[in-house]
């Protein structure tokens, strides 16, 4: 577990070894505005999630994993693009689809998948749940259940910073579905009247849980096209190339930054799996879904980082990494005691309690 | 000592704070150039500036959550909710995102913020806007709530609500804002979950808040003076925390007990107290417990309407004496 430090992903550390070595022999590498590191680190993310998603998944299917949990096989390439320009400091909010967005800021899978599986070595000991992920230290102030609620709450973050003169930005993601609610639209107004460091971020799958997203929304884009009527730029990316996403999060990063207030950015994807655990995705049109799987952002990514000239061996090293730390994280999970039954009442209020009388 | 409006006093309540702990920021609705709809805020933005207390476009969900997300990040924001029943916009920050947060994150995550809104009726503004609400936050586990009767109370209060590392929700009654009442010089700071007994007596408890504790108070001189009954006030000032003790230690003393309450019926705070008190001093009681309330229905805009379901000291007297007599 020690290999996970830094907030923005300690991931790099490792893969940034193997991928300087490879640059000295690429000359492709030597010349892009990503970098051999970043690339690393962007693709070990990326099958990071991937596989701890399925794992998640697994485990389910052996009635480990409680409760809901909404997966975001297929979504990779935006939580590893965004964290990747994330600086640490920086602040993540997410939605209960969040497994994605904490894993990339740097909590380690054997924290996720113990909260997930509800044991004591979870992320809160099993008192969230796999839709309340959070993670303090690695700048994850939360993963937010009821659509729509963290977008004021990310602009509450942003509006600190801003009056702190501090210079994080705070990100916040959330699904095409949240375009449709009434704080989606308080919150973008708010920023822009505030010019609040914050990066709205949309990832639009198509459908906001079984009903495609274009049969209950107004316009095409449903983030995007909305931008303009708050003064922004309608932004969109393809939020299944980790390097678009992560060059266009470096750009709407500078802006915030720099003062010139929030970005509104949809990125167009597809969620390989059902809305949910308990969701097929039948509604979904024969053939869809092999389509998208032709796109799989792990897959791309996989493919041109071999374009670039990393060998199959630096490829593999990276995978067999992550492999080797799920497999123990599982293990150390399912050897973990459930939960005691005397932090039931704890953390109610500021005093560690619950009392609410004397 | 300085006599001043209970509007004045939370204008000077917010100013104490903000001039002790620069993290101390406002906003809401008018709050600011125009200092309150209420005029309850009025000399703060001239005071502290445009950067800590802030106007706000009418957004309830961005009111709240702006609040939050900078809570939980360091600094310790007051917001405004113009009318309680504005609370129903904004439920979810309420009911399931500030007294949540830090038991979901494991202790992770703090909401040390302050909510103010201007509840109760007594305006002849109808249904909307005129709504006694404390007992819709009384009811969520992780929030702490407050609802003061009186100008000294409110910059107290408002302090230790300030202070707080817990979410409040702190209901100004609107009725009470021209009331006037002395206030100390000098910083003030109360302590939350504390009542308060205004008037001490041999026979009967009277328990009140916000508007219903001046009524309260008009009563018992008129059972005191007219009918020989002697009774005890209890401002509960505290919901939640509430502050139990002073309250069942009255009860032992006069062996009677009465909840005067501006909520509707069902559920009410008064609800609460008497399910207590009937669990816990049970045998110190002589007689049921009665709840004088407002009845469960939406409020009439007319005056003689609205006079008519709120507990009035008449309609107090009338309760108390059928019980005692």
């Amino acid at each position: 577990m020690a290999r996970k430090t830094s907030p923005s992903g300690g991931a790099g550390k490792n893969a940034g070894k193997s991928a300087s070595k490879t640059r000295e022999n690429t000359p492709k590498l030597a010349n892009d505005d990503i970098g051999a590191s970043k690339r690393m680190e962007l693709y070990r993310l990326q099958y990071e999630i991937r596989v701890c998603e399925k794992k998640a998944y697994d485990l389910f299917l052996q009635n480990l994993v409680k409760g809901t949990s909404h997966l975001s096989l297929g979504q990779e390439a935006i939580a590893a693009g965004f964290a990747g320009a994330m600086k640490k400091g920086d602040l993540s909010f997410c939605t209960y689809r969040g497994h994605a967005h904490t894993l990339a800021r740097g909590v380690p899978m054997e924290k996720m998948l113990g909260e997930l599986m509800q044991r004591d070595n979870g992320l809160m000991r099993g008192k969230g749940g796999s839709m309340h992920l959070t993670s303090a230290e690695h700048g994850v102030m939360g993963s937010y259940a009821i659509i729509g609620a963290h977008l004021p709450i990310a602009c509450g973050a942003a509006w600190r910073a801003q009056y702190l003169g501090h210079d994080d930005v705070t990100v916040c993601f959330f699904g095409d579905g949240t375009t449709n609610i009434g704080a989606f639209h308080e919150a973008l107004n708010f920023a822009v009247v505030w010019k609040l460091p914050v990066v709205f971020v949309c990832e639009n799958n198509l459908y906001m849980e079984y009903t495609p997203i274009s049969d209950v929304t107004a316009v095409e884009h449903p983030a995007a096209d909305r931008a303009p009527a708050y003064g922004l730029e309608k932004i969109i990316v393809d939020g299944n190339d980790a390097d678009a996403v992560y060059r266009t999060a470096q750009k709407a990063f500078a802006k915030a930054r720099a003062g010139e207030g929030p970005s509104l950015i949809e990125c167009k994807t597809y969620r390989h799996s059902g809305h949910s655990r308990a969701d097929p995705g039948a509604y979904r049109p024969k053939g869809e879904l092999e389509e998208w799987m032709k796109r799989d952002p792990v897959k791309l990514y996989r493919a041109r980082l071999a374009e670039f000239g990393v060998s199959e061996k630096d490829i593999t090293a990276i995978e067999k990494a992550i492999d080797d730390e799920l497999a123990q994280a599982v293990e150390n999970c399912k050897a973990s005691p459930v939960p005691p039954e005397e932090i039931l009442t704890t953390d109610v209020y500021a005093d560690g309690g619950w009392a609410w009388r004397n | 000592m300085a006599e001043l409006t209970y509007r004045e006093a939370v204008a000077r309540g917010i100013a104490q704070e903000m001039e002790r702990d620069e993290r101390v920021v406002f906003l809401g609705e008018d709050v600011a150039k125009a200092g309150g709809v209420f005029k309850a805020t009025v000399g703060l933005y001239e005071k502290f500036g445009p950067l800590r207390v802030r106007d706000t476009p009418i957004s309830e969900q961005a009111i709240l959550g702006a609040a939050m997300g900078a809570a939980m990040t360091g600094l310790r924001p007051i917001a405004e909710i113009m009318f309680s029943d504005f609370l129903a916009v904004c439920f979810d920050f309420i009911a399931n995102e500030f007294p949540k947060s830090r038991y979901m994150s494991n202790g992770q995550l703090a909401c040390p913020l302050v909510v103010r809104t201007g509840n109760g009726a007594g305006s002849r503004f109808g249904a909307q806007h005129s709504q006694s609400v404390e007992n819709w936050s009384m009811m969520i586990p992780g929030l702490k709530v407050v609802a003061p009767s009186s100008p000294a109370d409110v910059v107290g209060l408002l302090a230790a609500a300030v202070r707080d590392p817990d979410p409040v929700i702190f209901y100004e009654h609107k009725s009470l804002y021209a009331v006037k009442g002395e206030v100390p010089d000098g910083e003030i700071l109360d302590k939350l979950g504390t009542a308060k007994i205004l008037r001490s007596g041999r026979d009967a408890t009277i328990i009140a808040l916000a508007l219903m504790v001046p009524r309260a108070m008009e009563a018992v001189e008129i059972l005191a003076r007219d009918h020989g009954i002697d009774c005890e006030v209890i401002d509960v000032r505290s919901l939640v925390p509430l502050d139990t003790q002073t309250i069942l230690g009255s009860i032992a003393r006069t062996g009677r007990l009465f909840t005067v309450e501006e909520n509707p019926r069902l559920c009410g705070w008064g609800a609460e107290i008497a399910s207590i008190a009937a669990d816990e001093c049970f045998y110190d009681l002589d007689g049921p417990i009665v709840r004088i309330t407002t009845p469960h229905i939406p409020l009439p805009a007319a005056d003689n309407l609205e006079d008519i379901v709120l507990p009035t000291p008449a309609r107090i007297v009338d309760k108390i004496m059928r019980a005692m007599t």
